[in-house]
């Protein structure tokens, strides 16, 4: 299964960016393979709609599913409208919850939010 | 002449003065621009109201004719396109309505269609006609709204007082466009001289003729007045911190209709105004 998290740096060591359309980075990984792959996310900078192009780039990347700690209303339409489920982490570890999604112990993202634009902070 | 009233944030008094200069005009329109929130109507109690309803338009795609080529989605600055399972996707709120979509478009896939996002009241108080703008909850932007307000502004030598939303964004930006000079209101505080700070750039940046009214005024130091001074910016008027004129305002009472005292000080801070505006016009046709 392909998956992608928003994370803060190019490694696997470091955190989960507690924002997804303005992480810098997105991490695909392949749970079968283990292959780690990173993308710079080009929406961090966008004036607005950033979780829409985030959301966009990743269902060209084809993932079956996106982990992260919350999700805007207009990224998750875009998500779902993919099929892509979207799995709620547990904490900011990185492998921590790859672990937690290969022994089934994620629960799906249910309060999707009404969109920070901008005041959300980092 | 067109007068824009505005401040760095609400509650300054911005409503406080335009209704009451209007109020004290011969005969005035009133132009309220704070579409997010209208209030000057509250005041001036307009009667014989018509409405008009102000739309936008959002683009829409044709299955049949679009071949996901995405150039739309890569065109739109807002992201407010995404493609997915063969589908374009427009998200309404997040459109400009800037039309690029529909005009890049290689297949013609795109047309518009309207959406209502607000509406323009016009009614009639005394002496002044009274014009307020609203804009629906959640919609992203009333500067489709303000431009139909300012639209209003071609009188026949009827002064126009323009009721600017707070702050310095683009949306005060449209609303003081057109004005010929620019009223900035100011209270006697710290606080009070950031805002005024924020939009005394901005009616420099607009290179709009400007002065100040201190509301709120207290007998001690006022730091609005101190910064006025060290800025060299024309201090219009004063009004005091009174009991009386809170009293009234919060009963939605136009001073200047009520207590000759403030109908003096309105009337000659129109006077100021318009002495103002005048020499502009000789110095800067």
């Amino acid at each position: 299964m392909k998956i992608a998290m928003p994370v803060n740096d190019k490694k696997m060591e470091d955190g989960i960016c507690p924002s997804f359309g303005r992480t810098p980075y997105f991490l695909i990984y392949d749970t079968e393979s283990k292959e780690e792959k990173y993308l710079d996310n080009s929406a961090a900078s966008s004036q607005g709609g950033a979780g829409i192009k985030a959301a966009q780039t990743l269902v060209d990347n084809k993932v079956d599913a996106l982990l992260t700690p919350r999700c805007g209303e207009n990224a998750a339409e875009v998500i779902n409208a993919a099929d892509i489920k979207i799995y709620k982490t547990t904490n900011d570890s990185i492998m921590d919850n790859i672990d937690s999604l290969n022994a089934g112990k994620l629960s799906l993202l249910d309060n999707i939010h009404a969109g920070l634009h901008n005041h959300g902070g980092k | 002449m067109k007068i824009a009233v505005l401040s760095g944030k609400g509650g300054t008094g911005k409503t406080l003065v335009s209704v009451n200069l209007a109020a004290s005009a011969n005969e005035s329109i009133y132009i309220d621009c704070d579409v997010e929130e209208p209030n000057g109507h509250l005041f001036l109690k307009p009667i014989d109201i018509t409405s008009e309803k102000i739309s936008i338009k959002i683009p829409i795609a044709d299955e049949k004719l679009c071949n996901g080529c995405r150039k739309c989605v890569d065109f739109c600055k807002f992201n407010a396109l995404a493609y997915i399972n063969k589908k374009l996707i427009v998200f309404n709120e997040v459109c400009h309505s800037c039309g690029g979509c529909t005009l890049l478009c290689p297949q013609k896939a795109i047309s518009e269609t309207e959406k209502v996002i607000g509406e323009v009241q016009k009614g009639v108080s005394d002496n002044v006609t009274v014009i307020t703008g609203i804009l629906n909850i959640g919609e992203a932007s009333g500067i489709p709204v303000i431009k139909k307000l300012l639209s209003y502004c071609d009188n026949d030598g009827k002064d126009v007082f323009i009721d600017c939303p707070p702050g310095s964004a683009c949306i005060v930006m449209e609303s003081i466009k057109d004005a010929d000079y620019c009223i900035m209101v100011a209270e006697p505080t710290l606080f009070g001289v950031h805002n005024l700070n924020m939009v005394f750039e901005l009616v420099k940046l607009f290179k709009k003729p400007h002065g100040v009214v201190l509301n709120k005024c207290l007998d001690e130091e006022n730091p609005a007045e101190k910064y006025c001074i060290e800025n060299n910016i024309k201090v219009l008027g004063k009004i005091p911190f009174d009991n009386e004129l809170g009293k009234l305002n919060s009963n939605a009472k136009i001073v200047a209709r009520e207590i000759n005292k403030y109908k003096t000080l309105f009337s000659s801070l129109l006077q100021e105004v318009t002495k103002e505006v005048q020499h502009e016009t000789v110095i800067n046709p």
